[in-house]
């Protein structure tokens, strides 16, 4: 024990005293050098970011611009080139293929806007709420996180049995417990799936948004608020001049971040619909893998995932740029 | 970052198979024929049958040491579920990377076939397994598109039959399982009450609707595709057939609404605890005996027809149910996987491995074993012998599965939500089911 103590202090010492020598003794590194070797250690990630994103993505942008189905998957790269069609198709409003993606498309816009705005409130508000130190806070935290921390496809599979109809707990405690309902309700298939869908999304989301809230708050002065309360601002006050304000940097990336999640959710419809949603809850990752997994039409799902990056990669540019934009203003 | 990676989910995926593929060199089986280079060692991907993948494991083990002790070809075996299968053997299909053998619902040969992805087989090769004449006709329709080589060779069969609770039917006065759907009807209004039901149903597995609509639409003299394989979802025939189906929820209620949401074999679970009367479903024997219910308390008999007796044409009353076994194109072991398909529709394999399956031998000296002719196999080997055709053997069949299967699923939504299920709301369903056909 002792022995240990002393070669760690020694070590300490050891660390402690080469790092002003290091910085001026030989072993100062030249400026390329200086200059090479964070690129160089950047080196393995950039290798492994091409193989694993940039190449699918190229590959997936080549193959919407190819006619693939079922009789050329087998061997895609000398499938013909179809030019524009497969956008045509998805655009084609007025086209079964095209009318049924904008359908997808305002189903996920719906879906997204309301289970970001529900997290974020939820996240904020709880997270606001066990800032103050009580008895079991905790305790509180730990189990606020529990949805965060479980298998998305464990959590997700049992919502499912509790939304069945017959055995399900939903409707056990809507129905026969609380009188809610004149009748049980069906939560996984028909219009209510999107309540069911919305309900899992946030359950599944709301920790995530609380996490980071909590974190951002940490970081508020706590004089702030004590002068605040010296000038008479009451609760709201404070939350709306000091919090808010404050949490704005940590804000802007948590809605951006739930934002691209939700948008792109495909586990939780899978695992609570199947690959044939609901028309009421068909959002758009589960219909392009419907077109291009369950109806063959590989060339025609490329393009409609082409299609859904580039409205992300938009919103995600217009987004950064207005929220950055309103910050400069605020600095000035 | 992270908009790039989620975004492109359908792109991605398939094509991450692919740059997989690409470092792998797999490139080289895209033109094409097998090798015999690694003839020491197979891969087999076994659809799940059994209750579960260790039972299935449990099965097939001991029969492949029994083909390795013979030829001494390894084989590595792979249970891959059902969910999975089809999304698995089309990353195969785009990569090269796949098993030598494997199994194939036999609803999808055509679609697979089509994809050139497996081997034909030719008059040689089936030569090689003992020629075309030990299989049973009707399991040899469901192998490939007509007038092409077969994709795949039978080795499971099953068929559709009408399962009935025997304490329930005697209950209701029922003294014999119903022949037609009016008396199916009919009982099935007499066990409808107190909580519990006539029939049950999985409106939400597609798979499932199909193999259902399938029969109902044959009775009434209708198919899917026209005969040069063109779609034809919205024929009356067609409508008719469809709206019966979902009518036995809709208009007759001896179906509970809670079924529509069913896509888990909860159908049979109720079946087995008696909350309802009546199934029909292929080869349920061993499921029902998992699920705790015993032999005699069950009967088996012909799923119904429209009039008269099962037979051929408006007397279908079955799909061709099955599992067949194929070989990939690109295999390293050519003469290997010849062999264990040899083996594995061999006359004692065939034996040992439907009877624990509770399926039928497509193999026909095989098929005479009384094993399959008690009161769990009896009616389906008559089925499938007398009143059963294969669902279209179309390169288009695995979407048709998707859009009408999902189709059938709304109208059981619709039914189940008490929303009116009409002639023209089946036709607008149908029609839409079409329209999302790949266009050719």
């Amino acid at each position: 024990m002792t022995t240990t103590t002393a070669i760690a202090k020694a070590d300490r010492r050891t660390v402690s005293g080469s790092t002003p020598g290091a910085a001026r003794g030989p072993r100062r590194p030249g400026r390329i050098r200086r200059i090479g070797l964070p690129y160089l250690l950047l080196l393995p990630a950039l290798v492994l970011e091409l193989l694993v994103h940039l190449v699918p993505m190229v590959m997936g942008i080549l193959m919407s611009f190819k006619a693939l189905t079922r009789f050329s998957i087998r061997d895609w790269s000398a499938a013909p080139w179809s030019g524009f069609d497969n956008y045509k198709i998805s655009v084609d409003i007025n086209a079964p293929a095209g009318e049924a993606l904008l359908h997808s498309f305002w189903v996920t816009c719906g879906f997204t806007v309301l289970s970001v705005g529900l997290c974020w409130l939820l996240g904020t508000a709880t997270a606001i709420f066990l800032q103050d130190t009580f008895r079991g806070r905790g305790v509180l935290r730990t189990l606020f996180l529990v949805p965060y921390a479980l298998p998305v496809y464990t959590a997700v599979i049992t919502w499912a049995f509790m939304f069945q109809h017959d055995n399900g707990l939903v409707n056990h405690v809507l129905h026969d417990q609380l009188g809610l309902t004149d009748k049980p309700s069906f939560w996984l298939i028909g219009d209510n799936s999107f309540i069911a869908l919305l309900t899992v999304s946030v359950w599944k989301g709301w920790p995530f948004a609380f996490l980071v809230v909590m974190a951002g708050l940490q970081n508020i002065p706590k004089e702030l608020y004590e002068a605040a309360a010296l000038d008479g601002a009451g609760m709201w006050q404070q939350i709306r001049r000091i919090t808010l304000p404050s949490l704005r940097p940590v804000n802007q990336v948590l809605v951006l971040v739930l934002f691209l999640w939700t948008f792109n959710d495909f586990n939780t419809p899978y695992v609570l619909f199947g690959k044939a949603a609901p028309e009421a809850a068909d959002l758009i990752s589960i219909h392009v893998y419907q077109t291009t997994f369950a109806t063959w039409n590989f060339g025609t799902g490329s393009a409609m995932s082409v299609l859904l990056l580039l409205f992300l990669l938009v919103v995600t540019g217009l987004y950064l740029l207005l929220t950055s934009r309103r910050r400069k203003t605020a600095d000035v | 970052m992270r908009s790039i990676r989620v975004a492109a989910i359908g792109a991605v995926t398939l094509s991450l198979a692919l740059a997989v593929s690409a470092c792998g060199g797999g490139s080289s089986t895209a033109g094409g024929g097998g090798s015999n280079d690694s003839p020491k060692t197979l891969t087999y991907w076994a659809s799940n049958q059994g209750a579960s993948i260790t039972v299935d494991k449990k099965v097939l083990k001991p029969e492949l040491d029994k083909f390795e002790k013979k030829t001494g070809i390894r084989v590595k075996l792979e249970v891959v579920p059902w969910s999975e299968l089809l999304n698995r053997i089309l990353t195969a299909t785009t990569s090269g990377q796949g098993p030598d053998v494997l199994n194939i619902g036999n609803t999808w040969s055509a679609s697979l076939q089509a994809s050139g992805a497996l081997l034909p087989w030719d008059d040689k090769n089936f030569g090689s397994i003992g020629g075309e004449d030990r299989f049973v006709a009707s399991a040899l329709g469901s192998t490939g598109m007509k007038g092409e080589d077969p994709a795949a060779v039978p080795l499971y069969s099953m068929a559709y039959a009408l399962y009935y609770n025997k304490k329930m039917f005697a209950d209701a006065g029922i003294s014999k399982p119903p022949a037609t759907w009016d008396d199916l009807v009919a009982d099935g209004k007499k066990l409808s009450k107190d909580g519990k039901w006539g029939l049950g149903a999985e409106g939400a597995n597609l798979s499932e609707n199909i193999h259902q609509v399938f029969v109902f639409a044959k009775q009434h003299g209708a198919d899917f595709f026209t005969a040069d394989g063109k779609p034809d979802f919205t024929s009356d025939g067609a409508v008719t057939a469809i709206k019966q189906y979902v009518d036995l929820m809709a208009k007759d209620k001896i179906i509970a609404p809670g079924n529509a949401e069913y896509a888990q074999n909860q159908s049979l679970s109720d079946f087995a605890k008696g909350k309802t009367a009546m199934v029909l479903w292929q080869t349920a024997s061993a499921t029902f005996a998992s699920l705790g219910m015993k032999d005699d308390e069950w009967g088996v008999a012909p799923a119904p027809v429209r009039s008269g007796t099962p037979g051929t044409g408006t007397a279908v009353n079955s799909m061709v149910a099955g599992i067949n076994l194929a070989v990939f194109k690109n295999t390293d072991n050519h003469d290997g996987a010849l062999k264990f398909v040899k083996f594995m529709t061999s006359d004692a394999e065939q034996k040992i491995l439907n009877k624990a399956y509770g399926s039928i031998p497509p193999v026909k000296a095989a098929q005479s074993d009384p094993a399959f002719n008690n009161q769990a196999t009896a009616a389906l080997r008559d089925t499938l012998a007398k009143s059963a055709e294969a669902l279209p053997q179309v390169a288009d069949e695995s979407q048709f599965e998707t859009s009408v299967g999902t189709a059938v699923k709304e109208l059981f939504a619709d039914a189940a939500a008490g929303r009116p299920v009409t002639t023209a709301s089946v036709k607008a369903k149908l029609e839409k089911a079409q329209q999302q056909m790949p266009a050719k």
